[in-house]
């Protein structure tokens, strides 16, 4: 990070008595603070069971200071529209049954913190669910509708409205349990080579985190900011389709959203960043 | 000026194969590494040529900058990070060396992150270059053997530290 280390920002200080450092410049200074109200946990002790790191990141502070300032404020937040078409679909009753969300759902403030533990194992299903999956289980199951396709706008921005009103909660996924071989799953696809050029999403986001790749600045890959508003195409994105972007730009043959593999490793990925806030719709390049 | 089967040769080299006169391109599966990771011959026979090097370290699929810095290519932008600045490699290294590091950087580098560039697998899940849907039969190598040699050209000309 240009800006590198200050030790006198009370949340940095707060972080080296935590946590063990493997060295200072891994402490930054942004602080983030949705609308003045809503502070996001933007850098926190790495869960003991990703040992590469001390402190885990955000991706929101290895952006630029305009990118990171289009977050501080809903005003400037491209991603707040789809919060607000998923919040009128939030009402809308939809399928055979005459039902809307709210009819189950109060209103979306309701589902308050259900974001921060997907994804989830599901009893009645017997898999590990994402919250896309859990909406199509209602659209589908108690609305009586077709299912919304896994990476339809409509679907991206009903993720951006359960991800907004859990704004701020602690990402708190579990891996253990029933969840234990999906994230295990997912855990060995992050560490395998794929494609031609033979890279796994370790070797950009774990061993070259805050080096330049060309003209991108890496993070580590966190999902805690999903779905993300991306000004490179100007539009909401889901985590399963940075995957797909990922994978494909290692020249391998990717994996479709919603598939079971990236089920899997959404689960591990976002176990990475057990600690964090919810910070979606978040803004990134 | 220049007699045909010059001009062939020259548009041979061009477009990365070796002229038909010149020994048999060495394939991937073909290359003998050192104990090293070098590869002590040239792949075509045929010289490498340096500005055509110096052009796959910006663009196409060798895009060594992607991750390398190199000074003496600062009029383009965004050098990475990833690697060692290749300012001087060819005072670190020698040239059979280099070209083992181009050809397959993990000969030399187990593990490393660096894509081989004159390889063919087996890869895991190998795509159709960049669209992320599979490939379609053999994988050619990212650089092509007449590739390799320009790079190595290049790289050879990286004989001092700039200031
Ligand atoms: C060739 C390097 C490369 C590989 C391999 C790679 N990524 Fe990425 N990834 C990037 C770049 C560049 C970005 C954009 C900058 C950033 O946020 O790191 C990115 C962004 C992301 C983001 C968005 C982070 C945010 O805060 O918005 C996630 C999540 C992600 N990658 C996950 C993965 C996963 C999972 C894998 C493996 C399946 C993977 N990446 C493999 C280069 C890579
Ligand atoms: C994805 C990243 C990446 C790309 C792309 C890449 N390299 Fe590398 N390269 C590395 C890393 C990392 C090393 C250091 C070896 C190690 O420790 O893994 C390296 C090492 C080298 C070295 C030895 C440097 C020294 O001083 O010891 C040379 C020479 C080299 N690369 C040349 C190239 C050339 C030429 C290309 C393009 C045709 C290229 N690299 C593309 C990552 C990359």
């Amino acid at each position: 990070m240009a800006r590198g280390f200050r030790s006198g920002g009370a949340a940095a200080l707060a972080l080296v008595l935590a946590a063990p450092l493997a060295g200072a410049d891994e402490v930054i200074d942004d602080e983030l603070v949705i609308n003045g109200e809503i502070p996001i946990v933007t850098q926190a002790p790495a869960p003991e069971h990703v040992e590469a790191f001390s402190v885990i990141r955000s991706g929101w502070t290895f952006r630029s200071p305009e990118t990171q300032a289009m977050e501080m404020d809903d005003f400037d937040n491209p991603a707040i529209l789809g919060v607000e078409a998923a919040r009128d679909d939030f009402d809308a009753s939809l399928g055979a049954n005459g039902e809307s969300c709210a009819s189950c759902h109060e209103s979306p403030e309701d589902l308050a913190g259900v974001r921060a533990v997907y994804p989830k194992w599901d009893d009645a299903a017997g898999e590990v669910q994402t919250i896309e999956m859990q909406v199509n289980e209602c659209v589908t199951e108690r609305m009586g509708a077709e299912a919304w396709p896994y990476d339809a706008s409509r679907m991206v921005n009903m993720s951006a409205l359960m991800s907004f009103v859990s704004r701020g909660e602690i990402v708190n996924v579990a891996i253990d349990g029933p969840a234990a071989e999906t994230w295990q799953q997912g855990k060995d696809m992050y560490y395998t080579r794929y494609g031609q050029l033979e890279l796994s999403c370790a070797n950009c986001h774990e061993d070259n985190y805050d080096n330049m790749i060309r003209a991108d600045h890496l993070s580590q890959g966190m999902v805690n900011g999903f779905p993300t508003y991306r000004l490179k195409n100007t539009k909401l994105n889901s985590v399963h389709n940075r995957f797909k972007g990922c994978i494909r730009d290692t020249m391998a043959q990717t994996f479709s959203p919603g598939s079971p593999e990236f089920v899997a490793l959404e689960l591990y990925v976002a176990s990475r960043g057990n600690g964090l806030s919810v910070e979606g719709p978040a803004v990134r390049n | 000026m220049f007699a045909k089967p010059v001009a062939c040769a020259a548009f041979l080299i061009v477009s990365g194969l070796a002229p038909l006169h010149a020994q048999e391109v060495v394939a991937p599966s073909a290359v003998s590494f050192t104990d090293m990771g070098g590869i002590e011959t040239s792949l075509t026979g045929t010289p490498g040529d340096v500005a055509a090097g110096a052009e796959l370290m910006n663009k196409g699929s060798g895009n060594c900058i992607a991750c390398h810095k190199v000074t003496a290519l600062s009029d383009l932008p965004f050098h990475g990070e990833i690697g060692p600045p290749l300012d001087g490699v060819a005072t670190r290294w020698d040239e059979a060396q280099l070209r083992g590091i181009v050809a397959n950087a993990k000969k030399t580098f187990p593990g490393t992150i660096m894509p081989a560039f004159y390889h063919t697998g087996p890869y895991v899940r190998p795509g159709d270059a960049f669209t992320g849907d599979a490939a379609k039969g053999d994988v050619a190598p990212l650089l092509s053997a007449q590739d390799v040699e320009n790079v190595v050209a290049y790289l050879m000309t990286l004989d001092t530290y700039p200031e």
